[in-house]
């Protein structure tokens, strides 16, 4: 749910990362808030548990700037992927503008990444958003793991609707960057059609 | 069905900003919000120089939201209200006319008891508020207003710019 505010001018529009747990979901998060402007960005929030899983969320809200005279906010959000965290994953989609998810390219992993997939698609569902409409991103993290499944196998198992593909590796920021500006843009082009 | 836009117009929010700041005068509070149940903060008065208003909004979405799920969990509609004590502080937050949450941060000036009944107070008048908001929300995207909408000649360019393309 797009938020248009006249008096502040300002558009703030919601981004949730998904995915399975351990995935790299909050390393996306964290290395936006590292290499982004401090005037441009909130606190990081995260509510996490003693051994740093995600408990409920992680929060960041991020200025990309000015369109139309209207400042630009992005709040980036992350699920908790721990399979037996759903109730809150449902919570953290609501009102959600767009979605990237957050795939871990191991082998071991791609049970996982088709199982939070599939939950992705019910837990929308379940709040009347259709995964082949909203804005969405799929990002394979993980590359430089020497257990990382091809692109073009990882694809063909999740790719959902030819959605836009970015192979990253959070810790190093590769496609971290580009996986946000896809979806911003998303969300954007969005907005526009809906204006 | 998903949550649709809102739009907040600048009267809305100066006579939604009255309205709360009327509420704060009157039941002595260090700081009033008002932020949609997804996490976005609409107004907000008092001492916000200090406030990262951001994430005690989105903390109060996910809060509210994590307690209603344990109230239907328990079997209960929702609960109408929460309150956090703390040493100095206090947050008292309530849901408006089902959508909307009522932030109130109040110290050993005020007392739980006033905060309660002043936010009963205002919480029809602040609903009434929120109502129209979003009946003009729905009017806008409806497309009768859509000639007023800044986004509807987003170019391209526009976006790229955003990213310094």
């Amino acid at each position: 749910m797009t938020f248009i505010n006249y008096a502040a001018r300002e558009i703030n529009c919601k981004i949730v990362y998904y995915g399975p747990g351990l995935g790299g979901k909050t390393t996306n998060l964290k290395w936006i808030y590292g290499k982004s402007n401090p005037t441009s960005r909130g606190k990081l929030i995260s509510l996490a548990t003693e051994t740093d899983r995600t408990l409920f969320f992680d929060f960041l809200p991020l200025d990309l700037g000015t369109i139309r005279g209207f400042k630009t906010r992005f709040h980036l959000y992350t699920v908790p992927g721990q399979v037996f965290y759903d109730a809150s994953r449902k919570l953290i989609l609501r009102g959600v503008d767009g979605v990237v998810f957050v795939a871990d390219s191991q082998a071991a992993r791609m049970e996982a990444n088709v199982e939070s997939l599939r939950n992705l698609q019910a837990n929308l569902k379940e709040q009347g958003y259709d995964l082949n409409k909203i804005p969405y991103v799929l990002q394979l993290n993980k590359r430089d793991m020497s257990t990382a499944v091809p692109v073009e196998e990882m694809k063909r198992q999740i790719l959902i609707r030819n959605e836009p593909v970015f192979e990253a590796v959070a810790q190093t920021g590769i496609g971290v960057f580009d996986t946000l500006k896809a979806i911003a843009r998303m969300v954007l082009v969005e907005l526009k059609k809906t204006a | 069905m998903p949550t649709s836009d809102l739009i907040l117009h600048e009267d809305d929010y100066l006579a939604i900003r009255d309205l709360i700041q009327r509420l704060r005068s009157e039941a002595n509070a260090r700081v009033v919000c008002l932020v949609d149940r997804n996490g976005q903060q609409i107004a907000g008065v008092g001492d916000l120089e200090t406030l990262d208003t951001t994430a005690l909004a989105s903390l109060a979405a996910g809060n509210v939201a994590a307690t209603d799920s344990l109230a239907r969990l328990i079997g209960e509609k929702d609960f109408t209200a929460l309150y956090h004590e703390g040493e100095k502080d206090n947050l008292h937050l309530s849901v408006v006319g089902g959508k909307i949450i009522l932030v109130v941060i109040f110290d050993i000036r005020s007392s739980l008891g006033l905060v309660r009944l002043r936010v009963k107070k205002y919480s029809g008048e602040l609903a009434a508020a929120l109502e129209r908001l979003e009946q003009r929300s729905a009017k806008a995207r409806s497309g009768r207003m859509a000639a007023s909408s800044p986004f509807a000649e987003i170019t391209d360019e526009d976006i790229d710019s955003l990213f310094g393309n």
